[in-house]
């Protein structure tokens, strides 16, 4: 069992990063909704005030990691240009996609959305966790402010799922392979 | 402790509108990169990345310049939020619309 550290990378980008921000983006919304929602006479003790700032601090945390992990270590894998003369492009995701009508769209549509779009989520998370971190409570007696803030999150859900779909589809077509391979396991050969 | 003091709603509005701004400079900046050839190259800030490291640089200081420029204006304000918020959410839905490569194209 083995992989390569631009594989890992890959990984550590969709699947540690994104998949988590992913998962953590319902829990918010539900708890902000649920908490400070004006029907709710209950009001958020301080621990759990405190927890779910420290839940969106994480989860803002999550989404500049996977932004900037793909924007600036594995996009530039995805792009690299093959030198001429280059026959076999599969080191080259971005000129593999590009050289076929049917795997064209997931680069012309794909990654030209996924790499902009993906970075409305740690822009929305952040203000989000701001505004909770600011008002904390509070928020019970701003409910158009605590609405917006819920619309804000769920675009950044949009924008990651945008993201990681076609991460995932793109990584399926192209993958982006290559650099030092790291054996994880020996198996044994029968 | 179930007592709180108010806090006017201008911080909040700030940020909002701020997070609004900032998520319509990505989609503006992504299509003018992509139609422009002079602004495609001004935002290749980093090779390896391409015009892409410009475009999210230039969003991100958009939106942190006009969220510390509104938070200056409203800090200890009440603000028509409804307007606001509105305007915010408005900007994030053409930010969002424009990064949509067969809408930017359509420009």
């Amino acid at each position: 069992m083995e992989i390569t550290t631009r594989s890992l990378w890959t990984l550590i980008h969709g699947m540690g990063f994104g998949a988590l921000y992913l998962m953590a983006c319902s829990g918010a919304i539900v708890e902000l909704y649920r908490r400070y929602c004006t029907h709710n006479p209950a009001q958020p003790t301080e621990r759990d005030e405190a927890s779910l700032r420290v839940y969106l601090a994480i989860m803002a945390a999550l989404a500049w990691l996977a932004a900037i992990t793909g924007s600036y270590i594995i996009y530039p894998w995805y792009r690299a240009k093959p030198p001429a003369g280059t026959t076999d492009l599969t080191a080259y995701p971005r000129y593999l996609l590009l050289s076929s009508p049917h795997t064209s769209a997931w680069h012309n549509i794909g990654m030209e959305w996924k790499e902009y779009i993906a970075w409305i989520a740690p822009i929305a998370i952040t203000m989000a966790a701001v505004v909770v971190l600011q008002y904390g409570r509070r928020l019970k007696d701003h409910p158009a402010l605590r609405n917006t803030v819920v619309c804000f999150v769920w675009a950044s859900l949009l924008a990651a799922g945008v993201a990681g779909f076609f991460g995932a589809m793109l990584n399926k077509n192209a993958p982006v392979e290559g650099g030092d391979t790291i054996h994880i396991v020996r198996g044994e050969t029968k | 402790m179930n007592t709180t003091t108010s806090l006017p709603n201008g911080p909040g509005a700030a940020a909002v509108l701020a997070a609004g701004i900032g998520s319509f400079a990505l989609g503006l900046l992504a299509v003018l990169a992509d139609k422009i050839t002079w602004i495609k190259s001004c935002m290749n800030f980093s090779n390896p990345t391409g015009p892409l490291s410009g475009v999210t640089t230039c969003a991100i200081f958009v939106w942190l310049a006009a969220w510390a420029i509104l938070q200056m204006r409203w800090r200890g304000r009440e603000v028509r939020f409804a307007f606001i918020g509105a305007t915010a959410l408005v900007l994030l839905a053409l930010g969002m619309l424009l990064t949509f490569p067969p809408l930017a194209d359509l420009l």
